[in-house]
């Protein structure tokens, strides 16, 4: 029955096709309709281009024939096919003067062409002739065409037709004419700016439809500035009320709902011209109280402006009463059957709680249902919330979370977005070094291509510098469940390449030093993963360089470092690679293993990766060589600006001043260098500090490297610059919250531990204001959240109190969440357990406690980060052993870490901070060196 | 603002593309092939919306045939679903109960129909009715031209024999 219902149609259908359509064609729809897989439907789709490409370049094909073939033409490119061969001949129907072809032609060029297309000059002689024209329809297809095909350039050809059309008799003209500005205004907002008096006097059209034409138009103006559009409140509020009070003609209902696309256009541009405005926003609650009540939330309509209204009230200054109201219909929303309404609400409450953070609370059971609801998108949408609504006391449960979801999830931009988050939350509000790295951690598994380099180096600086100094024991500690945990990881097939790097930079700095692990176990897998990732130098680097340091301490301690066999093997490999740069690094290894016990200590001391290093920029200690130059002969030394108005050199580099002499040949030698670029070759601090050690060295090492020393020494200078610039942006991207927030709270932990055994916690608290703020703001939701808790299954009161109640996440998490959350209650210092043992309410007392001392200190914190630098006392986050943040270890890391993918002649991977080893660049000659410029 | 229209069968067949902003046909073919994927396999009961590439795109089933918009994220995803209904609406006005068959044989109708309720990505007329008075004078004048074409050709018809 279905089956002869459909022949029946298709009988009808090829006998109205006058609209002209042959056989042929619906042939070829019908076979494509029957297709039974893609690839045959491919070969019917290439046959038929191959006929039309013929066809249609036969001459003299008649005008109704050529119509089918453009037909068929827009038919093969919605297939996605190409049929640009075609363009030229639809671009050349619209010329026709049947107002059948002609719209044809328009239907096919605007399907064809982008308006940046070559073929769009040809057009427009016939869109300014058709803006012309008597007929209102071929006006209406020229401005169709216009709104999909005028480029910035053509504007102005069909500008002033366009004006005209402004006042033209049919509404559908002026309509179509206003939106055509529209799109110029999209385009270019300066070649129209000057008719926004007309587009605003179109607000009073007598036909709706222009009216609601010109509110497109009015609210692209207004986004991008809304100043001058204040004074169209008024009436903008009163065309709404009219609306809402239906009067408008019933020919504009939708649903029986009065122009519903009105209203939510009318709302969108309220939400505009109301925020931050109370002056004007006041002048909206009338009608916007009037839209809540009459709203209609049985229909989808109705809901539609509901939630429109909705935005609105949470754009525009608060109003207390609206908000309720908005508020319990966000309720609605959120408790409705419907998926949509449910999607609609979670966007909603999102929006609410950027005015009113509690507003939350009151629907905490509905966003976890939200949250663990089989749909994608609502569940995205809610995960969208809870990033919204993080905060620190929930932020473990929370980023827990997203990390679940984000290992469901393929899509690689959904990934990169939340992956992104993640990285921002734990950031700004890590409860622990621990979590903190456990978190980078499952990042990097789950995202590891997608994380940008630069994450990955803050993660090793903050395993190298700690909590920040004063408690080198839990650094330690830390320091040793970072290994066990990449050991662990290590276990895992596939591994991101930007993990891998962490991995093997931890283990070589960290491996050994707790002495669980033996340095032939440490050096087996290291082995491996050089070995597993033969393609990836970067790795390999990270991977020889870690083995060159963990030989160099177990020599230092006086042990005897006996090579496996497989690591003999890397070895040998690697100093035949053909990157340069492995091969360096093999060879270094293998010197390394040649000096005694004592040299190696101090060439490669353990954990030094922090070390201060002084720069003494000014190249003091070269001053007697200078002098003695200068005594034999040389010429002095000339400042840049001297030197070109000298000679007129100008391709030399402002940093090569300071030592390069005015030895005219040497200049164009060397190339400036780049930038040290995180994600590759920055190797360049590296460079820093072997010259910085040059100062401050004996020379006991000079014989054994010389052979290796070229032109350092003008990258040298180049690159202390570039370091010095580059420690200002590691420590900004790293970014003061976290910086500060990560060992505060680890601190305040410890802290919370000492108050219990009754010291002064006031010294130790250092949680951010904002943070303490919070914090009693938490404390005080805590009695809610736990009055609520009887009725619901207990895993989602858990839940719900970890997500929103917020006082004790510590100790439910803990047993709650399976990896990173229980680990840092195990390895975390001893005296951080007493959070555990002291229950909530002491614990949150002690928060608010601790959150009060803390004010004062924030202020403190609040230093712009180069005082910081430059101030000795950094607020007990200097004070430690191991360098404070004033030295920008992080610097001296990434150099030690980065696989320089350039084949420079220097050597970046020996040692760490080496007193000795680089003073063998000062003398050794070298082209580029300065002893050579300046006797020269 | 709606960034493009799609329509395409349950078999993931295209059944209409328009495009409102700038895509290559490499882009054009990657969106179809991303989105059917997407939502073909969607339940019933799930909301009507997907996320993609930051953008959102909202879609409704009629019959056999999936009508998606894709529209900015600050957008109202309810309405844009109206949007939808009242553009099937009006085709149904049209094809007088419209099924798929009318679109796979008349996409350009469909397109016609769909150049009149959007413009440049925005909707552009609320009023059902007048949508289709543009549409029937439009096929008024090309029944004229059609009559035309058909007596000159008797008449040639006519003059040869």
């Amino acid at each position: 029955m279905e089956q002869l219902k459909t022949i029946g149609r298709e009988l009808a259908l090829s006998s109205q096709v006058g609209w002209g359509s042959s056989k042929e064609f619906l042939d070829l729809v019908k076979a494509i309709g029957e297709a039974k897989s893609k690839a045959e439907e491919e070969r019917i789709i290439i046959a038929d281009i191959e006929l039309l490409r013929k066809k249609i370049g036969e001459p003299d094909v008649p005008r109704r024939k050529m119509k089918e073939y453009i037909i068929r033409l827009v038919y093969v490119e919605m297939l996605g096919h190409d049929a640009s061969f075609g363009y030229i001949h639809a671009v050349k129907m619209t010329h026709d003067d049947s107002l059948l072809l002609k719209r044809t032609g328009y239907l096919a060029t605007t399907l064809f062409l982008n308006e940046d297309h070559s073929l769009i000059i040809l057009i427009i002689n016939t869109i300014q002739k058709d803006l012309r024209s008597d007929n209102y329809l071929v006006c209406c297809a020229a401005l169709t065409a216009v709104c999909r095909l005028i480029n910035e350039e053509t504007i102005p050809a069909v500008l002033p037709q366009i004006v005209d059309l402004l006042s033209h008799q049919k509404e559908a003209v002026r309509k179509k004419a206003v939106m055509a500005l529209d799109r110029f205004y999209q385009r270019s907002p300066s070649l129209v700016s000057h008719l926004i008096p007309e587009i605003r006097q179109k607000l009073c059209d007598r036909d709706p439809s222009v009216m609601s034409a010109a509110l497109c138009a009015l609210f692209d103006m207004i986004t991008a500035e809304s100043e001058p559009f204040k004074n169209l409140t008024g009436s903008l509020v009163s065309i709404l009320k009219q609306v809402v009070e239906h009067r408008l003609p019933k020919l504009y209902d939708y649903h029986r709902t009065p122009a519903p696309f009105i209203q939510i256009k009318l709302l969108k541009i309220l939400a505009l011209l109301g925020s931050g405005d109370k002056h004007t926003s006041e002048n909206m609650y009338n009608v916007l109280g009037q839209i809540l009540t009459k709203g209609d939330p049985s229909t989808n309509i109705g809901n539609a402006i509901l939630y429109e209204c909705v935005s609105t009230l949470s754009a525009i200054y608060p109003n207390q009463k609206l908000l309720q109201h908005a508020a319990e219909l966000t309720a609605k929303f959120l408790k409705s059957e419907n998926h949509n309404s449910k999607y609609m609400g979670i966007d909603a409450l999102g929006r609410l709680i950027k005015i009113n953070p509690e507003c939350a609370e009151d629907h905490q059971l509905a966003v976890i249902d939200c949250l663990e609801d089989p749909d994608d998108t609502l569940k995205r949408k809610t995960l969208d919330l809870l990033y919204k609504m993080t905060k620190s006391s929930n932020v473990d449960v929370i980023v827990d979370r997203m990390i679940g979801y984000m290992r469901t999830i393929s899509d690689a931009h959904y990934k990169t977005d939340i992956s992104s988050r993640i990285i921002e939350l734990a950031e700004r509000y890590a409860p622990s070094n621990h979590w903190f790295i456990q978190t980078m951690n499952q990042v990097f598994e789950f995202a590891g291509d997608l994380v940008p380099a630069k994450v990955a180096h803050d993660l090793m600086r903050l395993i190298a510098e700690g909590a920040g100094g004063e408690d080198e024991d839990a650094d330690n500690q830390l320091r040793s469940s970072a290994v066990e945990s990449y050991l662990q990881v290590l276990g895992e097939p596939k591994l991101p390449s930007v993990l891998l790097q962490v991995i093997c930079w931890v283990l070589g700095e960290y491996g050994t030093a707790d002495g669980s692990h033996s340095a032939d176990y440490i050096i087996g897998k290291l082995c491996d993963v050089a070995e597993a990732h033969p393609g990836d130098n970067t790795v390999k680097g990270y991977a020889i360089t870690a083995i060159t340091k963990i030989c160099a301490f177990e020599k230092g301690a006086g042990r005897k470092v006996g090579l496996t066999s497989e690591c003999r093997s890397l070895i040998e490999e690697l100093s035949t690679s053909h990157s340069t740069n492995l091969q360096q690094r093999a060879y270094e290894l293998q010197a390394l293993l040649g000096l005694n016990d004592e040299t190696v200590a101090t060439v490669m001391p353990m954990d030094a990766s922090c070390e201060d290093i002084e720069v003494d920029k000014s190249l003091a200690f070269l001053n007697a060589f200078v002098k003695s130059a200068l005594e034999k002969g040389a010429r002095p030394y000339l400042s840049e600006s001297e030197r070109l108005s000298i000679g007129g050199i100008t391709t030399l580099a402002s940093s090569n001043n300071q030592n390069d002499l005015s030895h005219s040949l040497r200049f164009e030698a060397y190339e400036r260098p780049q930038l040290p670029v995180p994600s590759l070759s920055s190797f360049q601090p590296t460079v820093v500090r072997e010259f910085e050690d040059q100062r401050t060295t004996n020379n006991n090492l000079r014989a054994t490297y010389a052979g290796h020393s070229t032109s350092m020494t003008d990258t040298q200078l180049v690159n202390t610059e570039a370091a010095s610039l580059r420690l200002d942006g590691i420590q900004k991207k790293w970014g003061r919250p976290t910086y500060n927030n990560t060992p505060a709270s680890s601190t305040s932990s410890a802290d919370r531990g000492r108050s219990a055994a009754g010291n002064s916690p006031a010294e130790f608290s250092k949680d951010e204001p904002v943070e303490s703020s919070l914090k009693s703001a938490v404390e005080s939701r805590y009695v809610t959240s736990r009055k609520q808790r009887p009725e619901i299954s207990e895993e989602k009161q858990k839940l719900a109190a970890s997500l929103f109640g917020g006082t004790f996440p510590k100790s439910q998490s803990s047993s709650r969440s399976s990896g990173s959350t229980g680990k840092v209650s195990k390895s975390s210092h001893s005296r951080s357990q007493a959070p555990h043992i002291g229950a909530n309410e002491q614990s949150a007392q002690m928060r608010s406690a601790n959150s009060s001392t803390s004010i004062d200190k924030g202020h403190e914190k609040s230093l712009p980060v180069s005082q910081n630098l430059a101030t000795p006392d950094l607020l007990d986050l200097g004070d430690g052993d191991s360098a404070g943040p004033s030295s920008d270890p992080f610097k001296q890391l990434e150099g030690l870490l980065e696989v320089p993918s350039t084949a420079m002649p220097s050597k970046p991977v020996i040692p760490q901070q080496v007193p000795d080893l680089l003073s063998l660049y000062e003398s050794t000659p070298s082209s580029g060196s300065p002893s050579i410029n300046l006797i020269g | 603002m709606i960034h493009f229209v799609l329509l395409f069968s349950r078999q993931g067949k295209v059944r209409l593309t328009k495009w409102y902003s700038p895509y290559s046909q490499k882009e054009r073919t990657k969106a179809i092939r991303e989105l059917s994927g997407g939502i073909l396999p969607r339940g019933p009961k799930l909301c009507n919306f997907v996320d993609w590439r930051g953008l959102k795109v909202v879609y409704k089933r009629y019959a056999s045939l999936y009508f998606c918009m894709c529209i900015d994220s600050e957008d109202n995803e309810l309405e844009c679903l109206e949007i939808i209904h009242h553009y099937v609406q009006i085709l149904d006005r049209y094809f007088g109960n419209v099924c798929e068959l009318d679109l796979i044989f008349n996409f350009h109708k469909a397109y016609f129909i769909l150049d009149e309720v959007l413009i440049a990505g925005e909707l552009q007329e609320s009023s059902k009715k007048s949508v289709a008075r543009v549409i029937a004078a439009q096929d008024s004048m090309v029944d004229a031209a059609k009559e035309q074409m058909a007596s000159l050709s008797n008449i040639i018809a006519q003059a040869t024999r």
